[in-house]
């Protein structure tokens, strides 16, 4: 069954986005001037939870690839900025976009592999992948092997000052990425990823270039968690292998995305924050919160595929970016 | 231990592999889905089976009679109400929904049992062993297998020779057709899942009594499963034996350079056969 | 004499498209119908709501005077419905025994079994062991019909079961059918080859884009009534 694919909508709401964006960040930048450090230091997490939502997404709501693997990049991007930062001497924020390039150029023959695999097999393909990276990294002695690495390179910075430059850093990285993944939903790309995901066979005779269209987004999905798990290390200072290459991020990013609404530009957003509030006030109940996270993940692909967003929208689909078409998870059978 | 022994033992251990990974298998076959919570219901039947041994006093084996059934029935329940309604054409919903399951299964299992290691104690047979020649080969893991190969053996049977089983083969060729001729799929999936979730309650407790366990242990059985299905080829009953062999010695033999790569090794032989045979060493077609 | 199908006003939709649109006929017992149309005219679709595979939007489908409306498809098979599907639709990976066999998969009693299949169409005897993904396209016709058939089905539906066959194998398929109906089958046949139809069936009822064209006995309708009603000119 073919899925139509929707035209281009330039509605009231889809103009509302780049601007209502800008207004949040610059808003969101005076942060470190009103808001305690404490806070600050949660921010930051909610601006790594932001970015790996939407790589995720892009992945699974907008690729058709459900990955159970994203902690490899987090980890390899967490670790890069830590050997850069401790061993090679780099400054840990110009690290940053080093540990995401590095990543994403981890992915290219990682993808080579996974794609070898579809569906359920290839989500878990990809974790295997994950998998393999902490077991390295656990014997690798110059990050600190299984009890990992501390980040003392930026202590010459005051604290508040190094607090409010991982801020902002955090702050850029996660609107990078937002902004990114818009421009790539809406290119040429986003159309054919819609098409193949939709449709592998009929986005093929198109001649959408399948394969490569995933790819792209495999490996910009990899650079972004790579981004994140960067921006993760400089918040905490530290690194350690079971935690930065744990499958809990991958339970997070589906949280925050089902939560939200897969394949939208807004659901991961505003799944991200949801995910963000409930842990900061759900956190202490320890495996009971993740038990609730979980049933409720549950109950929203059943009864809500749309996810928050799809229920704001309403059943016009209402977008606030001009990305062009709407994703929904297949219908069932 | 000599090398020649790792192999061996790694044989054995391919055997209860070879169990994980029958049900993901099954599942995949008939119904293209892929559970992603598979390894935490075998921890959830090494956990009812720990409490019947410690709570009821029952001997381990006699746990697989209670454990079995109570997993089986489980699966029917789990594929009617809820995999059903997450079958589409796409595989995201039944991902989501299983990978939400997996986290539930096992923070519950936290909840109730905490973090602590765990094992099934069998008494006498922990540490009984067989000398052939030069060779000891412990007789749990040999009776392991011996169970292994009958499972796998009762399958194919089961598949082949009875109704349902015939039943279960047409709905995987074509599922329309399949209901032109009578079957009610949803029945059929709830079967193949109730013989998923069985083989996998057995697989729980054998391996619950030969390895220590955890409320997180679910996701490494997934993945040697898995892996085990993939070094297999797809679709293939007896490529699960020699799947899970291939993985069971390539661990052993991992652990007999250093004890700290046995996992490692595994991944490592699985990457191999992926890049290289991406159909399985015993497998026909490209895995679709 | 009471009819054994009747479908009232029946519309059908793929996401918005109507592809029937009140569509109404009667079979009545042990009579051949004959369903034509061209490319598209909604035959496959009515059989699909017949059996079950798709819902109707509206309207109603009788069986022995009771509603189909919420049987799904396997029920129906036990109820005595039975249809061979456009494009045979066998399974690939079973032999043809096999194929038989999940045909009987609801137990329904009368005079079909593996025996009566064989006699009555030797080419499928032929191939019994054969994996059904290796047969030739007649022989799978007939493993298709033999299936159905395996059901005991008092209503047969046949969908376009000449398709893509040579002519000296179409009517090696279409032998079965006096025997079908000796048995006292009920039997809906849906043609493109119209004089095929006419020939076997004692009621026509021709569709176009979804709507009724025509009906009537297919002794009594001409030739020209038939082509207009089939290409709406
Ligand atoms: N799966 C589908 N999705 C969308 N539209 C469909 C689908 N199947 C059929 N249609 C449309 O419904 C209409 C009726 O199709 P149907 O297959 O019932 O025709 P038919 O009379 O059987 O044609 P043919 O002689 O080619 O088999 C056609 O316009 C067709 O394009
Ligand atoms: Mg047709």
């Amino acid at each position: 069954m073919a899925h139509p694919v929707g035209v281009v909508r330039w509605t009231g709401a889809s103009r509302v986005g780049p601007p209502l964006l800008l207004v949040v960040v610059v808003a969101l930048a005076a942060g470190p001037f009103v808001v305690a450090p404490q806070q600050l230091f949660g921010l930051v997490n909610l601006f790594a939870y932001v970015m790996l939502a939407v790589t995720w997404n892009l992945l699974a709501g907008y690729g058709g690839m459900v990955s159970v693997g994203q902690q490899a990049s987090i980890g390899l991007g967490a670790y890069a900025v830590a050997y850069l930062a401790q061993t090679v001497g780099l400054n840990g924020f110009l690290a940053l976009p080093v540990a995401a390039v590095m990543a994403g150029v981890v992915a290219v023959p990682v993808s080579f592999l996974a794609f070898r695999l579809v569906g359920g097999y290839f989500a878990i393909g990809t974790w295997v992948v994950a998998e393999v990276f902490r077991l390295l990294t656990v014997q690798w002695d110059a990050v600190g092997a299984g009890s990992g690495t501390s980040i003392t390179s930026l202590s010459g910075y005051d604290r508040d000052v190094r607090l409010a430059l991982t801020y902002w850093v955090a702050l850029a990285a996660a609107a990078v990425v937002v902004v990114g993944s818009v421009l790539l939903v809406r290119s040429r790309f986003g159309l054919g990823l819609a098409a193949v995901r939709d449709d592998p066979v009929a986005a093929a005779s198109t001649g959408v270039g399948v394969t490569t269209a995933k790819r792209v987004v495999f490996v910009l999905a990899a650079a972004g968690a790579g981004l994140a798990g960067g921006v993760l290390a400089l918040g905490s200072l530290r690194v350690q292998p079971d935690s930065v290459y744990s499958v809990q991020w991958t339970a997070f990013m589906v949280f925050m995305v089902v939560i939200g609404g897969v394949g939208t530009i807004e659901g991961p957003i505003v799944g991200a924050v949801v995910f963000f509030v409930l842990q900061q006030t759900l956190a202490h109940y320890g495996a009971t919160y993740l038990i609730v996270l979980g049933v409720v993940a549950i109950a929203m692909v059943l009864l809500a595929p749309r996810g928050l967003w799809g229920l704001l929208a309403g059943s016009r689909g209402t977008t606030l970016f001009p990305v062009g078409y709407r994703a929904v998870l297949g219908r069932r059978s | 231990m000599d090398l020649t022994n790792a192999v061996l033992q790694g044989v054995l251990l391919g055997g209860l592999y070879a169990i994980f990974a029958t049900g993901l298998s099954l599942v995949f076959g008939v119904m293209r889905i892929v559970n992603l919570a598979h390894g935490d219901f075998a921890t959830l039947a090494a956990f009812v089976a720990l409490v019947l041994v410690t709570g009821v006093g029952l001997p381990v084996w006699a746990t697989l009679l209670v454990v079995v059934p109570v997993l089986a029935l489980l699966g029917y329940a789990v594929q009617r109400l809820l995999l059903q309604r997450a079958l589409s054409p796409s595989p995201l919903p039944v991902l989501l929904v299983t990978f939400a399951l997996s986290i539930v299964i096992q923070n519950g299992l936290l909840e109730v049992f905490s973090s602590d290691q765990n094992r099934l104690r069998l008494g006498r047979l922990d540490t009984a062993s067989l000398h052939v020649g030069a060779f000891a080969l412990g007789v749990y893991p040999l009776l392991v297998f011996v169970v292994a190969v009958l499972i796998l053996a009762g399958l194919a049977l089961f598949l082949s020779r009875t109704r349902t089983g015939r039943a279960m083969r047409a709905t995987s060729d074509d599922r329309e057709a399949a209901q032109l001729a009578g079957v009610d799929h949803r029945h059929v999936y709830g079967v193949a899942t109730a013989l998923a979730f069985a083989t996998v309650a057995v697989a729980g407790v054998l391996s619950g009594a030969q390895t220590s366990f955890t409320p997180s242990s679910g996701p490494s059985l997934l993945i040697f499963a898995f892996e085990v299905v993939i070094i297999g080829g797809l679709g293939n009953l007896w490529g699960s034996l020699a799947g899970g062999i291939v993985l069971g010695v390539a661990q052993n033999v991992g652990a007999w350079v250093d004890p700290a790569q046995q996992v490692l090794a595994g991944h490592l032989v699985f990457l191999l056969v992926l890049a290289l045979r991406p159909q399985g060493l015993f497998g026909r077609a490209v895995p679709a | 004499m009471t009819a054994l199908l009747e479908v009232r006003d029946v519309e059908a939709r793929y996401g918005d498209a109507l592809a029937l649109s009140r569509i109404s006929l009667e079979v009545a017992e042990q009579q051949t119908l004959a369903v034509i149309g061209a490319n598209g005219a909604g035959k496959s679709t009515l059989l699909r709501c017949l059996a079950g595979l798709m819902p109707v939007s509206a309207g109603q489908i009788r069986f022995r005077g009771e509603s189909l409306d919420r049987v799904p498809a396997h029920r129906r098979v036990a109820a005595g419905i039975s249809l061979v599907p456009e494009g045979r639709r066998l399974f690939a990976s079973l032999t043809v025994t096999d194929n038989l066999l999940v045909g009987a998969h609801q137990r329904r009693p009368g005079p079909w079994d593996l025996d009566a299949v064989f006699e009555a169409l030797p080419l499928v005897a032929q191939r019994r062991d054969r994996y059904a993904g290796a047969l030739s396209g007649g022989e799978q016709q007939a493993v298709a019909i033999g299936r159905a058939l395996m059901a005991n089905p008092e209503l047969l539906l046949l969908d376009e079961v000449s398709l893509g066959l040579a002519p000296v194998v179409i009517k090696q398929v279409y032998e079965v059918l006096p025997a079908i109906k000796a048995a006292g089958t009920t039997v809906l046949v849906v043609e493109q080859d119209v004089r095929q139809a006419l020939a076997v069936a004692d009621e026509v009822h021709c569709l176009l884009e979804g709507r009724t064209t025509l009906t009537g006995p297919a002794g009594s309708v001409s030739q020209e009534e038939v082509a207009r009603a089939y290409f709406g000119v």
